[in-house]
C-alpha cells in the first residue's frame, strides 16, 4: 500500500497509456495491454495496476487484462568491462567503478494491446 | 478473456467465426507525449534565447525563499518571470509578486508534478521576454517531478540541511535528474546532523556530473556561486536543431 500512495505520477502516466491506446484503437474493445517496465524506469508496476482500474473506467479499457512484462536491469561497467545486474538507480560496479552504462532497465513502455 | 495467450496471426481469415483478439503493436514510450510536448517547449525556448531552470525538492527546502532573495538581489540585472505550480493556493505566487516580478500560479489540484503541457501554459500566460530567464517552482515532491521533461534548459534540486543527507539515496531518480543540488540552510548545519560531504559523496555515486552548491538563502552565505551558476547556465541551453531532433 505505502507504495501506491506515496507515487500518484503513475496516475498521470497511466492515463497517458489510455491515452495513447485510445488513439490507435478507438472505439474498440481492448481485452490486453502489454507493459514493459524496467526496475530503473521510476514506475512501479504494483501502482499502475492500481491506477489502471480507476483509469481505465469507463473507457473501452475497462476491465482489460493488464500484463506487465518487467525486465532485469542491466549495466556495463566502463572500468572493468563486467556486465552486471541493476535494480535500483544507484549506478556502483562490484569493482567499486561508478562509471557505469546502463544497457536495460529503463524501459516505460506499451508494447501492444488486444482488441476484441 | 477467452484468448490468454500472445496471438500473432492478427488477420487469420481461415477462423472468422471465433473472433480471435487482434493484437496491435504499439511499442511506445509512456511519456512520449509529455517528451513530444517538452520537445516543444525546448525549441519555443531556445527560439527566443529564454532560459527555463525547472527548480525542484521536498515541501519547505526553500525554493520560492531562494527565489525571492535571488530576484531581490539581483534586480534588474535579472529579467526574470516565475512559473509556480503547487497543488493548491497561491501563496507562494503572492510572495513572488510583491517582489515586484511577472508570475503565473499553477495549481495541479490532485497532481504531484508539474507536465510539459503545464509548462506550456504557464509560459503563454507569462509571455517571457526573449533572452530572459524562467524560474519554474514545480511542486514539492522529490518523487514524482523527476519523471517529466518540462522542456527546461536545466534541473535544480534543492535539499535543506534540515531533511537529512541521506535523501539523495532515498529519492535517485531526482538526483540522478539534476543539473545542480543546491544544499539550503547551511546556517543551520551546526545544530542538525548533516554531513555534507557524505551526501556530495552519495550524489556523485547517482550523478557523476551535476554541479554541487551549499548556501543559505535566508543569510546569504553561499549566493555568489548561485548567482555565477545563474550566469553561466545560458551556455547549457540545448541546442534548437537537437530538440527538433528529438521531436520525431
Amino acid at each position: 500500500m505505502a507504495g501506491r500512495s506515496a507515487s500518484m505520477h503513475e496516475l498521470s502516466i497511466t492515463q497517458s497509456l489510455v491515452d495513447a491506446v485510445l488513439e490507435r484503437t478507438g472505439e474498440r474493445t481492448v481485452t490486453g495491454v502489454n507493459l514493459r517496465i524496467g526496475p530503473l524506469s521510476g514506475v512501479l508496476p504494483d501502482a499502475m495496476r492500481f491506477c489502471f482500474d480507476i483509469v481505465s473506467a469507463d473507457t473501452p479499457l475497462a476491465g482489460a487484462q493488464l500484463k506487465i512484462d518487467e525486465p532485469r536491469g542491466l549495466a556495463r561497467c566502463r572500468n572493468c568491462r563486467t556486465e552486471f545486474e541493476l535494480n535500483d538507480p544507484i549506478l556502483l560496479c562490484p569493482c567499486g567503478s561508478a562509471d557505469v552504462e546502463v544497457l536495460s532497465g529503463r524501459e516505460l513502455m506499451v508494447m501492444s494491446v488486444e482488441v476484441a | 478473456m477467452r484468448h490468454e495467450h500472445p496471438h500473432e496471426h492478427p488477420h487469420d481469415h481461415d477462423h472468422e467465426h471465433e473472433h480471435h483478439p487482434v493484437t496491435i503493436t504499439l511499442e511506445q514510450n509512456l511519456l512520449a507525449k509529455n517528451d513530444l510536448l517538452a520537445a516543444r517547449n525546448r525549441g519555443w525556448l531556445a527560439g527566443r534565447g529564454i532560459q527555463a531552470l525547472n527548480v525542484m525538492s521536498s515541501p519547505g527546502a526553500g525554493k520560492t525563499t531562494l527565489l525571492v532573495r535571488t530576484l531581490t538581489d539581483l534586480g534588474a540585472k535579472l529579467q526574470a518571470g516565475v512559473i509556480e505550480g503547487d497543488q493548491e493556493t497561491s501563496l507562494d505566487a503572492d510572495r513572488i509578486r510583491a517582489v515586484g516580478r511577472p508570475v503565473i500560479q499553477i495549481n495541479t489540484g490532485a497532481g504531484c508534478h508539474l507536465d510539459a503541457d503545464m509548462l506550456q501554459r504557464g509560459l503563454d500566460a507569462l509571455d517571457p521576454q526573449p533572452g530572459s530567464t524562467v524560474f519554474v517552482e514545480n511542486v514539492g515532491n522529490l518523487v514524482c517531478p523527476a519523471l517529466f521533461d518540462l522542456g527546461e534548459n536545466a534541473k535544480v534540486v534543492i535539499i535543506s540541511v534540515t531533511e537529512g543527507d541521506d535523501k539523495p539515496q532515498k529519492y535517485p531518480h531526482m538526483f540522478m535528474a539534476a543539473d545542480l543540488v543546491i544544499v539550503n540552510k547551511s546556517d543551520l548545519l551546526p545544530y542538525v546532523d548533516f554531513d555534507v560531504d557524505d551526501c556530495l559523496r552519495q550524489i556523485r555515486q547517482i550523478n557523476p556530473r551535476t554541479d554541487f552548491l551549499v548556501l543559505s538563502a535566508t543569510t546569504g552565505d553561499g549566493l555568489a556561486a548561485w548567482y555565477d551558476w545563474l550566469d553561466g547556465s545560458t551556455s547549457r541551453s540545448d541546442s534548437l536543431t537537437e530538440s527538433l531532433s528529438d521531436a520525431h
